[in-house]
């Protein structure tokens, strides 16, 4: 069954912009648009190599808090997981797209815009316990959200 | 510039996840609950970055180097090993249990929603303690 919050001509309006920015950050900067490296490297960088990557994390909130406010929060804003499941998630997150090297930008959006078959095993890999995720905590455990 | 670009490609990056859905945590796990209420819209996100973003690969092979810097910055690796594996299972999991990733969690910090600042203090530490681990099992 499928949900009726599907959006699929807002969800390809909004990856052509990420694949927009994606691009731009490779022709301009010569950079991979991974946010979870960018994040990771923004702190311990070297001082010639901090500030790009400070700007472009500066960058993501300002541009959806700006675009909200010229069209509206078009989808909302739902986190119902409990305390302690934020903070899991969060750690395996953080440890996960470390150890893998990127997540679903780095390995999903860029690394398989060039063919790359280690972005594509990642991102099969992600994305199979990401459902498997979801299935035993929805269906089989039943805990809801 | 370098840093200028940075920013408006961060901010144009930003625009795309709020109006795809994909800030809303919510959005996330109705695609990734196949079994349920699915919400396949996550899948059109991808589809159009790819599309976009790919037409950028093709232009980028034909030059020697970005506008604003000296050289194209690439990964090098392109083993596929039980590190890419394992780290990219555990982040699966981890994105299963919130419906946030790095980029969405980033882009809704001006929500001023306390647990979205819960779940970046925790990725950062992740991140920290993995790094620790690399570092440690390297040398």
């Amino acid at each position: 069954m499928i949900a009726e919050e599907f959006s699929p001509g807002l969800g390809l309006a909004g990856g052509a912009l990420i694949g927009l920015a994606a691009a731009g950050l490779l022709l301009a900067d010569g950079r991979i648009a991974g946010v979870s490296g960018i994040l990771a490297r923004s702190l311990g960088a070297a001082r010639g190599d901090r500030l790009w990557r400070l700007a472009f994390l500066a960058g993501l909130p300002l541009g959806a808090a700006g675009t909200a406010a010229l069209f509206g929060d078009l989808h909302g804003f739902a986190i119902t997981p409990s305390p302690a499941r934020l903070l899991a998630g969060g750690l395996l997150v953080g440890f996960g797209t470390w150890l893998g090297g990127g997540c679903t930008s780095g390995h999903g959006v860029c690394g398989l815009a060039r063919g790359s078959r280690r972005s594509l095993a990642a991102t099969l890999v992600f994305m199979a316990t990401g459902f498997a995720t979801v299935f035993a905590l929805r269906h089989l455990w039943g805990g809801g959200s | 510039m370098r840093s200028l670009s940075a920013l408006v490609c961060g901010a144009v990056f930003g625009a795309g996840l709020l109006v795809s859905g994909m800030t809303n945590p919510a959005k996330v796990l109705g695609f990734l609950d196949l079994a349920g209420r699915w919400d396949p819209t996550l899948a059109f996100v991808m589809g159009g970055a790819l599309a976009v973003n790919a037409a950028a690969w093709a232009a980028m092979r034909r030059r020697k180097a970005p506008l604003f810097a000296p050289v194209f910055a690439l990964p090098q690796a392109n083993a596929i090993d039980g590190r890419l594996l394992a780290g990219s299972a555990l982040f699966g999991v981890g994105w299963g249990l919130v419906g946030l990733c790095p980029g969405p969690a980033l882009a809704g910090l001006l929500r001023g929603e306390l647990p979205l600042y819960a779940f970046v203090a925790a990725l950062v530490a992740g991140s920290w303690l993995a790094q620790l681990y690399t570092r440690r099992a390297r040398g």
